[in-house]
């Protein structure tokens, strides 16, 4: 009950928690919580029903259509075939030979908005480095609406959807918030409406630098595993507390922001994303994870997952990876460019993510390197089914997989159109769709976002 | 012989009459005339193009005669890639690459390289390779910046590691050569930079003291105290204690003999003591150590580059204009985010840039014009630009320029973007950055002469899914294996067997 309680509101998006179920049961609470004070006020823009015809079809959930149709209208998906799918009366026709069709790409490891451009010393909004534990801190309140890294993302990088997640100076980074990457006065009108809350942690060299370096606890790995075990001890029994509330009434707990993150976690209602490297302190973290009953989402950087793709797969965990990074720290050493082929191969869940302002712009390209890195390490991955890994598989990291990630009817019409093939360094968007509505056309200097940081500035509405 | 060199490439090309190659194997089958026409390989080279002829005791140990036939050859020169072509390598120069079509002696090593390019090796325009093995907070791997007493005598050259994993693992990717700079410390003045190779062995340098670095942007600024104001005073102060030091080096006539060792005591390194005698006097309002100051002599004699990093477009036009004042400085711009919008001054000024090619973010106020067209409008307005990577993962990361250059190619089909041909690209990262430096007539392209650093690929090098098959360095096969490679194959497959992974290698 708590949990439904507690976050149903997050399950229905902006809706308020309507009806009195808590109340029909002698002894329920009399004061309910409201799971999300901070709405998402998105509300899709208007779009003509579209019809893209000719064009290769990567759906996301791996197939692949030649010579393939997309009908979107209304914000969703209508249809999705090849050459027989009919236009609807009235729909805008687009010739797509030659060209490639894909669900829009989503990363699931963004600081856009946190960190934004310009990284001016009072832009640094990402790490609230003053507690390992600081799970209280919500990402979407350090979202600056104008970053002009959005629309890069957009018009180079065809990302649509994307998770701006707190830094990795803590252990407990605060909440991550899952952003439609449609340009809006405020953080809460890019809120992807109905996705869940994430739970930012980290592992390995950061908390320990950070508050090792000040000389407080934690000063070494034992140091983060002890601690973070001693926080989650105390969100076990806070849950306790609220759940014999949620169940019996009485005097209401003492609400703490911090511990309410936490026992989202552990009902289940927030998924946990975990800044980790290093293989052995993954599994250290799995085990933290049943020792106190909740589940890791998503290992985040997971430069070494290579070494322990079989337990991810058994664990169901996703890893999210970039594709050649390696050696700018200690905990980075060991990678390789064949991580996430070797990740997918094993059965696991594969993610390409950015964690930067710039390769955001190119996660197709990074896609596209770990994927013949691993054809020349002899593992045989179709092209449509790599697209997965910027589909798909950081669609259900998310949470949000019923909802976007692939070219399914009825999802959201979240399309890009590219003007070749998307794993060549030579493509580029042409027109990217967010929810049906047109938000770039490269041959359209209207269809161009500029923020108001750019705005009477050198370079403004340029090409970017 | 100098005859000889320039009658080489009719003498290879394709369509010339059968007598020109006859002509070649007359040259073939005379040891003595064909040594003479390749210049020396020596690994380590001074700041001045002083090119000996071949001494065969210094001849690289591997180096032979081989070519590579079949593939689709790029010369790095800036021209388009050439289908079918051949290159020819002796005793680790180039002999020949494109169009040719050339018998060769009996017994000749031929790679066929059918279905594969084969292009110069990558030269990383701007780069702190070898100076790093861990950038972030692990003692003694880094080694990119010092914040001692020192500034401008700094010298790269004892802090590079060919056996840095970085090296390595940019070898095994086709990036042959990088221009290293020094990270500034605690000055605007970084020190002294150095051209290497990557090779697999422990003499990586090609040419040391080639430049010095120097920060006159934002970074400059902070460095000097806060204003760039102070960074451009400090700037011309060091000049002028190096104008008091330069009356102590002997000058160098123009069109005088080439210069001797006594000639060039600075450049050859600044940390030696030949100007540092207590009978060199010096004002008494100096801020460079003697070290310094002497290191800056070259430089305001322009017999040494001096890379300067700007950004914004005011920043690139007060450093032009650093020319009026100091008419010997051979100028390189590195970074230059803002440079299309000053396109045409530095076209005019004839300063090479050495560009930041994708940065495209406002991410900082000297860089609010950014935009990946950037490189093809310099381009267009006849700036002659290389890619580097300063400030982007640049101690480690070098392989990723041909990724960017093959972006710069893709811009060139987007409307109302700026972009650049293939030829383009490619000579972006191979020739043009060597040629910034004056090193175009050493390394990156396949033109005849040059050090044979050569790499097959399994396809455009410019897609980021293409790797390096074989790479030559002064015509020496490199290994491309790296801990990477060696990591893969330990957890290539994770089922447990007899003993643990430890045992794997």
């Amino acid at each position: 009950m708590a949990r439904g309680v507690y976050f149903a509101s997050l399950l229905v998006g902006a809706v308020a928690l309507s009806g009195c179920a808590a109340f029909e049961s002698k002894g329920a609470p009399p004061v309910r919580i409201n799971a999300d004070p901070y709405p998402s006020t998105y509300e899709r823009y208007p779009g003509a029903v579209t019809v893209i015809r000719g064009a290769t079809v990567f759906d996301g959930d791996g197939n692949r259509i030649d010579n393939g149709t997309l009908v979107f209208g209304d914000g969703v998906i209508q249809a999705v075939g090849g050459p027989e799918v009919a236009t609807p009366a009235g729909a805008v026709e687009i010739d797509g030979t030659g060209k490639w069709v894909t669900p829009g790409v989503i990363d699931v490891h963004s600081h856009l908005g946190d960190y934004p451009s310009p990284g001016t010393a009072s832009h640094q909004d990402g790490n609230e480095a003053t507690s390992p534990a600081r799970p209280e801190v919500w990402a979407e309140h350090s979202v600056w609406p104008h970053d002009p890294g959005f629309a890069r993302a957009l018009i180079n990088g065809g990302v649509t959807t994307f998770q701006v997640l707190p830094g990795s100076a803590n252990l407990f980074g605060g909440r991550s918030v899952t952003l439609k990457n449609v340009p809006a006065r405020t953080a809460q009108g890019m809120k992807f409406p109905g996705a869940p809350y994430g739970l930012k942690m980290a592992c390995g060299e950061n908390p320990k630098r950070v508050y090792g370096s000040k000389g407080s606890m934690p000063q070494t790995r034992m140091g983060n595993i002890a601690y973070t075990r001693a926080t989650w001890l105390k969100a076990q029994q806070y849950k306790r507390k609220w759940d014999k509330y949620n169940r019996n009434g009485g005097e209401m707990p003492e609400r703490d922001l911090a511990l309410d993150t936490l026992m989202g976690v552990l009902a289940g209602d927030i998924i946990v994303h975990n800044h980790c490297y290093r293989a052995d302190e993954m599994a250290q973290m799995i085990d933290m994870a049943k020792e106190f009953g909740y589940k890791v989402g998503t290992f985040h950087h997971a430069v070494e997952s290579y070494k322990i793709a079989d337990m991810l797969a058994r664990e169901g965990i996703c890893s999210a990876m970039w594709a050649d990074w390696y050696g700018f720290k200690m905990e980075s050493y060991d990678g390789v460019k064949e991580n996430i082929p070797l990740v997918h191969n094993s059965g696991a869940c594969a993610i390409v993510h950015s964690d930067d302002a710039n390769g955001i712009q190119r996660l197709y390209q990074e896609a596209a390197k770990a994927l013949a890195d691993g054809r020349r390490a002899s593992m045989n991955i179709s092209d449509e089914v790599a697209w997965t890994w910027l589909a798909r598989n950081p669609a259900r990291a998310l949470g949000i997989y019923d909802k976007t990630g692939s070219l399914v009817v009825g999802k959201m019409a979240d399309v890009v159109l590219w003007n070749g093939h998307p794993f060549s360094t030579y493509t580029r968007p042409e027109r990217v769709w967010v929810d049906g509505a047109q938000l770039f056309d490269a041959n359209n200097p209207e269809k161009r976002p500029v923020s108001d940081f750019e705005l009477g500035q050198p370079g403004e509405g340029d090409v970017k | 012989v100098r005859g000889l060199l320039k009658f080489l490439p009719s003498l290879c090309w394709g369509g010339e009459p059968a007598k020109l190659v006859e002509g070649f194997f007359l040259a073939a089958r005379n040891p003595s005339t064909i040594l003479r026409m390749v210049p020396l390989p020596t690994k380590t080279w001074g700041g001045i193009a002083v090119l000996g002829l071949l001494v065969l005791a210094t001849a690289p140990a591997a180096a032979e005669t081989f070519a590579i036939s079949g593939g689709t050859v790029a010369l790095g020169d800036g021209s388009e890639p050439i289908p079918n072509g051949m290159v020819v390598i002796r005793d680790g120069r180039v002999v020949a690459a494109g169009d040719v079509r050339m018998k060769l002696p009996a017994g000749t090593r031929v790679i066929d390289a059918t279905g594969k390019w084969v292009t110069p090796g990558i030269v990383a325009g701007f780069s702190r390779l070898g100076l790093a093995e861990i950038d972030l907070g692990d003692d003694g791997a880094d080694d990119t910046s010092a914040k001692g007493p020192f500034s401008a005598a700094i010298d790269v050259v004892p802090a590079v590691n060919p056996m840095a994993s970085t090296i390595s693992v940019n070898r095994a990717d086709g990036v042959t050569r990088a221009i290293v700079a020094p990270g500034a410390g605690s000055s605007i003045f970084a020190g002294q930079g150095a051209v290497i190779d990557t090779g697999a062995d422990m003499r990586p340098i090609t040419a040391a003291r080639r430049f010095p670095f120097v920060e006159l942007g934002e970074a400059g600024a902070d460095l000097a105290g806060g204003s760039r104001s102070s960074a451009h005073a400090l700037f011309r102060n060091a000049l002028r204690e190096a104008g008091e030091l330069s009356r102590y080096t002997p000058s160098l006539q123009s069109g005088s003999r080439e210069p001797d060792e006594r000639d060039r005591p600075v450049i050859r390194n600044p940390n030696e003591s030949r100007l540092y005698r207590s009978d060199v006097r010096r004002s008494d309002d100096v801020l460079l150590t003697r070290f310094d100051a002497a290191a800056l002599v070259p430089v305001l004699q322009g017999r040494q580059y001096l890379l300067v990093h700007v950004e914004r477009a005011s920043d690139i036009l007060a450093v032009l204009d650093l020319k009026k004042e100091f008419p010997n400085l051979k100028l390189v711009l590195v970074g230059v985010t803002e440079g299309w919008t000053v396109a045409n001054d530095i076209a005019r000024a004839g300063v090479p840039v050495i560009a930041s090619p994708l940065n495209d973010l406002p991410g900082s106020f000297e860089r609010l014009a950014a935009t990946q067209s950037n490189i093809g409008r310099m381009r267009q307005a006849g700036v002659r630009v290389s890619i580097g990577m300063i400030n982007d993962d640049d101690t480690r990361n070098q392989f990723l320029e041909r990724q960017y250059a093959g972006n710069l190619v893709g811009l060139s089909r987007l409307p109302g973007n700026t972009g650049v041909r293939w030829g383009e690209a490619l000579a972006m990262i191979t020739s043009a950055p060597a040629k910034a430096i004056g090193m175009g007539s050493e390394i990156g392209s396949l033109a005849p002469g040059r050090r044979a650093d050569v790499v097959i690929w399994s396809g455009d090098p410019l897609e980021g899914s293409s790797a390096a098959e074989q790479v030559f360095i002064d015509g020496v096969e490199q290994p491309l294996d790296s801990r990477q490679t060696k990591l893969l194959q330990r957890y290539r497959y994770l089922p447990r067997r007899e003993l643990p992974e430890a045992y794997r290698r």
